[in-house]
């Protein structure tokens, strides 16, 4: 089992999945207690826009993913910080207009040959090193930036108004979560697809919540779990040979399940 | 100087007219109640105020400024019912958030942290310092909402409903806190409770779309009223109580500054 670790392939998974959970942990805190799950889906599926358009110009798909959902959080931000009346609709729309753009110029592009169920699902072992800097740098800027201004976040999560009236740039704040979210979940496509980085936003964080005093303490301990869940998954995948980014999710849901029974239990 | 100073000021969401030429000055020394029904605007005017939204017309001074140029001036404690439960937070960094300044990031200082300290302890929570915010009760919770606010070092503290789902015993608390705070800042509470009213306010404002300026009742008014209360089958409400004894009379019609 353990001579596996020798391949650079698995190296890669594992750094990779590191950096992902680290993330994970500390993006997925800040979009729980803000109760921006629908959001960060939106611009999850959306990016798949960006994945089509770079397969027909030949670019990165990483890149296309990243301006894709960088442009469409900042269309999503400054449509939910004024009115959160209607902001699932509005996500609704942009979401399913992500990944009708995406199918669209996947069927323009000639030859086309590549493997799209890697980037929906994910595909850990095949993360080539390049991403992995790229993951790396990512979780660096998240965690400097989150560092930074992490008394600033914590009011406006906690109370925005309060924070406003002290001086916070609250709006600007809140559109750096959303850009961060967004590069978060460019990030995470890779190793478990855009479709079930969600799981891996919220699942850590919410069972990290009711064990945490502050926000920090909730981050780390998403953190932590969240690399549970990613290195038990991988292990599954690679001894029963299943698909990677299942097996990650799989193992965190039970995890869920079991903290909601326990929850269930304690009171 | 007067702390607010408020010149024929109307407001309207839309086409809903909710604020109609409302006229009030303000200094320090009052602990002022405003009262009036639900929608007549007592929200509204704290909002105003606190410069979260501008009046159609009229002005409006805060210690002589736009409420704009004045929010380092104002400390603000919101409605309890807007607060998460579930955000992991404790009460000593709910009180640091008042320390919150424009354009200084990183980590609070030392300062802060004593600052916060000594607030809690104005409150009588330093006990309840590492608790998380939501397993206080109502009146707790908002005994460190007051700290925070304290924090702030402003030079007038603006409450929204601090009584809402707070037990009798938790209001009268929260009442006296204020009567001390009083002595060193200026003090306004938004309530519909008829103890503020008639117990600690030195002013009450009573806003239905308009405003309508009193002193505090007396002592022989304060005792009839209460035993009205007191002898009221069922429910009794202190803004149709104020409204029937005061606000009707054509003495009162006109709001004075």
């Amino acid at each position: 089992m353990f001579e596996i670790l020798s391949y650079s392939f698995m190296q890669h998974a594992l750094l990779a999945g590191v950096f992902v959970s680290v993330l994970c942990g500390v993006i997925g805190t800040l979009v729980v207690v803000n109760r921006m799950v629908f959001i960060a889906g939106g611009i999850a599926h959306g990016a798949y826009g960006g994945i089509g358009i770079a397969f027909f110009m030949g670019l990165s798909p990483l890149l296309g993913a990243g301006a894709f959902a960088f442009i469409l959080a900042l269309i999503i931000a400054a449509i939910t910080f004024k009115n959160k009346e209607r902001i699932d609709a509005v996500i609704g729309a942009l979401w399913a207009f992500g990944m009708a753009v995406g199918i669209v110029f996947i069927d323009l592009t000639q030859g086309y040959n590549v493997d799209l169920m890697s980037y929906l699902f994910g595909s850990i072992l095949s993360v080539p090193q390049s991403d992995v800097w790229a993951m790396g740098g990512i979780t660096l800027l998240v965690a400097g930036v989150v560092g930074t201004f992490y008394k600033e976040l914590q009011a406006m999560s906690f109370d925005p108004e309060f924070a406003q009236l002290r001086g916070v740039p609250v709006k600007l704040l809140y559109y750096v979560l959303v850009v961060l979210v967004a590069l978060c979940v460019v990030a995470t496509i890779r190793v478990v697809g855009l479709v079930l980085v969600i799981a891996l936003l919220t699942i850590p964080p919410y069972i990290a919540e009711g064990f945490s005093s502050k926000l920090g303490v909730m981050m780390m301990l998403s953190a932590l779990m969240a690399t549970l869940f990613t290195l038990g998954g991988l292990w599954l995948s690679v001894a029963y040979d299943l698909t990677s980014g299942a097996s990650i999710i799989l193992v965190a849901s039970l995890s869920f399940f079991l903290a909601l029974g326990a929850k269930r239990f304690k009171t | 100087m007067n702390a607010l100073h408020v010149t024929d000021l109307s407001f309207a969401y839309g086409a809903q007219s909710v604020l109609e030429h409302v006229s009030l000055t303000y200094t320090c020394k009052d602990l002022l109640a405003i009262i009036g029904p639900n929608g007549g605007g007592k929200s509204t005017l704290l909002k105003l105020i606190l410069g979260l939204i501008e009046p159609q017309s009229g002005t409006l001074q805060v210690f002589g400024k736009s409420p704009k140029d004045a929010t380092s001036d104002l400390a603000y404690v919101p409605q309890n019912t807007n607060t998460n439960l579930y955000f992991p937070i404790t009460a000593f960094e709910v009180v640091l958030m008042g320390c919150l300044k424009p354009r200084s990031f990183g980590f609070f200082s030392k300062a802060d942290k004593d600052k916060a300290a000594d607030a809690l302890a104005r409150v009588g929570m330093s006990a309840f310092s590492n608790a998380k915010i939501g397993e206080l009760s109502g009146g707790q919770r908002q005994r460190v909402f007051i700290a925070r606010a304290l924090c702030a070092q402003a030079k007038l503290l603006l409450l929204d409903e601090p009584t809402a789902s707070v037990d009798t015993e938790g209001q009268r608390h929260i009442f006296e806190l204020l009567q001390t705070i009083n002595k060193s800042m200026g003090v306004i509470v938004v309530s519909h409770d008829i103890n503020v009213v008639l117990g600690y306010a030195t002013k009450i404002a009573h806003i239905n779309r308009q405003l309508y300026m009193h002193d505090a009742p007396s002592k022989a008014t304060k005792e009839a009223i209460l035993s009205t209360l007191h002898n009221a089958q069922g429910h009794l409400c202190p803004v149709e109580l104020i409204s029937a004894h005061t606000c009707t009379h054509p003495d009162h019609k006109a709001p004075h500054v």
